[in-house]
């Protein structure tokens, strides 16, 4: 079972590593990422350094080129596919079928993943990326359940990948258009979702008000505890009844489904939040690193002790954690 | 191209209407003058008022009265009853498919079947469009958050990398397909758990409203699928995706008023003056946020 970790610079990266994380996964410095955000992800040279400390400590280096990218950016997909290659990446995480495309037949030797934005939920389109691009491994959307993700492992052509950690994105990775809609940047065109650069802030009479693009996506009251404006995260109206109305501010935790996982076949494991702090990889790679090795030493008896879910529980946005998608209620 | 060349299509209904209920919709569209008809469930597979069988029947009387017919499949395929499905619309299907995930252009590809490639394929570049139709697409509808300046791009760059290049189709009238979740937001509504949902999507014909605190629309709930707070409507750009080599103009069933806006459409093709609904937007066409809404008129 291979533990993948976020880095969203070098400090998190150092940290993952020395936490022991089996491969870590990087971006480019711009949107031909999924978490293409101001300040975060790594540039040509930081990139090489960052290759340089994984590879120097047994750590593979895994980069994520998994936006769509559009004719006129084509450049930048191409000269990042290149720069991944040049650096021997490890793997290379992709979506758009053009990346993978030009990779393939560019780069034979550089592996394949499917990224998580391919939106593969099935092992038949899993047989349509392995026929033409050679896929080596593809990670699931956080749309099925655990029964559904044994059904696909056992026939797909490829290893598998499934999220284990992080912030729960609560619609198809790939299939969610609704950034674009109210901000005109989507995860799949530029890597962003409810960009901060259309976030405002205000204090009102009915409260404090969070805006996207000017649109109130809640209002908070005195002591209410106020999050960032995602957009599914928000209060809405529903006939007439206020509520998050898509999904309340929580965290996917599958700590206690590893056995499980291995059991069904999954290959490797994914802490999300490139977006997060060397200090937040830091703790979650260290508590998984243990849930790991702790299991691999005696499968039979596996336990999850209280320290390691309150550790990880600190770090998780909202400060719950649901199983998600895995566990059926949830649907 | 003209806007008289422009094709009028119904693209396949979004929400969960009964049996009785969608029989009498169909037989009214048999008598507009849309040209081609998507028929099928693309939502939600738990959506069972009608077999195969009976879309077969809907699309033989309205093949009777000269529509084109395309079947569409499943966007968001998890479970393998779904597969199932899937490869009996591919393998039986008297008309070509609308492949609405890469599982269905997978087994059309193997069964040597030209298709359809719907809206949330992730086609956003000339590449990919051109690898779709080495795999059989003939027709491919873009994805809706995509703009007018992109589509130029990308038929041109499809021209450099494919043959032939698929006929375009663009999502031009209704609430916008924008998202799929494993979670059932109707029945979330409700209070019920998706594997008891009582199929409550039925108790809305046209989706269920999603308002902001001020009471602005911003999203419409319709099952797992989550879609924009007020229509898109392009009715007043048709000379536009004339001229970029649009061929297929898709509306989204709505319960009432359909033959209307189809008239609509009909009446601006044929270089009539028309005027979009009210309470609608065109974003995205113009490469801004997909809720905007600029009028004709400031349009540079």
């Amino acid at each position: 079972m291979e533990l993948v970790c976020p880095a969203g610079s070098y400090p998190a990266l150092k940290a993952a590593v020395d936490q022991g994380a089996d491969a870590v996964y990087i971006g480019f410095r711009n949107d031909t990422n999924a978490r293409h955000f101001a300040g975060l992800n790594f540039n040509d040279a930081k990139a090489e350094k960052a290759m340089a400390y994984a590879k120097s400590h047994g750590t593979k280096l895994f980069v994520a080129i998994n936006t769509n990218p559009q004719p006129q950016g084509w450049s930048r997909w191409q000269a990042a596919i290149d720069h991944a290659a040049a650096l021997s990446a490890d793997a290379l995480i992709a979506a758009d079928f053009s990346v993978l495309a030009y990779a393939a037949e560019k780069y034979p030797d550089l592996p394949l993943h499917l990224s998580v934005q391919g939106s593969a939920t099935n092992y038949e389109a899993l047989r349509f990326y392995h026929r033409h691009f050679g896929i080596r491994r593809a990670v699931l959307p956080r749309v099925l359940d655990l029964k559904q993700v044994a059904q696909v492992a056992a026939h797909a052509p490829v290893d598998l990948e499934v999220f284990a950690f992080g912030s729960l994105c609560i619609m198809a990775e790939g299939r969610c258009y609704l950034s674009s809609y109210l901000t005109s940047e989507s995860p799949n065109t530029c890597g962003a979702c409810s960009p901060a650069a259309y976030v405002r802030w205000q204090e009102t009479e009915e409260g404090l008000e969070s805006r996207l693009n000017n649109v109130l996506i809640d209002r908070y009251q005195d002591g209410e505890k106020a999050g960032y404006p995602t957009l599914c995260k928000g209060r809405y109206l529903v006939n007439g009844q206020k509520y998050h109305a898509l999904e309340e501010p929580t965290s996917l935790n599958t700590i206690a489904m590893l056995p499980e996982l291995d059991r069904i076949g999954i290959k490797a494991v994914k802490i999300e939040g490139r977006q997060r702090s060397p200090a937040y990889v830091e703790q979650v790679v260290g508590v998984w690193r243990k849930a790991i090795d702790q299991y691999l030493a005696n499968k039979s008896d596996y336990q999850v002790p209280e320290r390691w879910l309150s550790v990880l529980g600190k770090v998780s946005e909202g400060a719950q954690t649901t199983l998600g998608p895995y566990s059926r209620p949830w649907q | 191209m003209q806007t008289e060349d422009l094709q009028l299509t119904l693209g396949p209904n979004l929400y969960f209407w009964s049996r009785q209920e969608t029989f009498d919709f169909y037989r009214k569209i048999a008598e507009t003058p849309v040209d081609s008809v998507y028929l099928g469930e693309t939502v939600c597979s738990k959506r069972r008022e009608l077999r195969l069988e009976d879309w077969i029947e809907i699309g033989r009387l309205l093949e009777s009265q000269g529509k084109r017919i395309i079947l569409s499949t499943l966007t968001m395929l998890s479970a393998e009853s779904d597969l199932k499905l899937i490869r009996r619309i591919c393998a039986e299907s008297p008309w070509q498919i609308e492949a609405n995930d890469v599982a269905a252009v997978h087994l059309l590809e193997s069964l040597d079947k030209p298709f359809v490639a719907g809206p949330a394929l992730n086609i956003y570049n000339g590449r990919s469009l051109a690898l779709m139709q080495r795999s059989g697409c003939q027709r491919w509808v873009m994805p809706v958050e995509l703009s007018r300046a992109s589509l130029q791009n990308i038929l041109e760059e499809c021209r450099q990398y494919a043959d032939a290049v698929p006929e375009t189709e663009i999502f031009s009238y209704g609430l916008l397909p924008l998202a799929y979740s494993a979670r059932c937001f109707t029945a979330r509504h409700h209070k019920l758990p998706k594997d008891d949902c009582r199929s409550k999507c039925q108790l809305y014909p046209k989706g269920l409203p999603v308002l902001s605190q001020e009471q602005t629309p911003v999203f419409t709930l319709n099952g797992i699928q989550t879609q924009s707070g007020v229509p898109y409507d392009l009715s007043e750009h048709l000379g536009d995706l004339a001229e970029i080599g649009v061929r297929h103009v898709r509306l989204s069933p709505e319960p009432q008023g359909m033959p209307e806006i189809i008239i609509r459409f009909d009446a601006a093709r044929r270089g009539e003056t028309v005027q979009a609904h009210a309470e609608s937007c065109n974003g995205y066409w113009l490469g801004k946020a997909g809720m905007e809404h600029i009028p004709a008129t400031e349009i540079s």
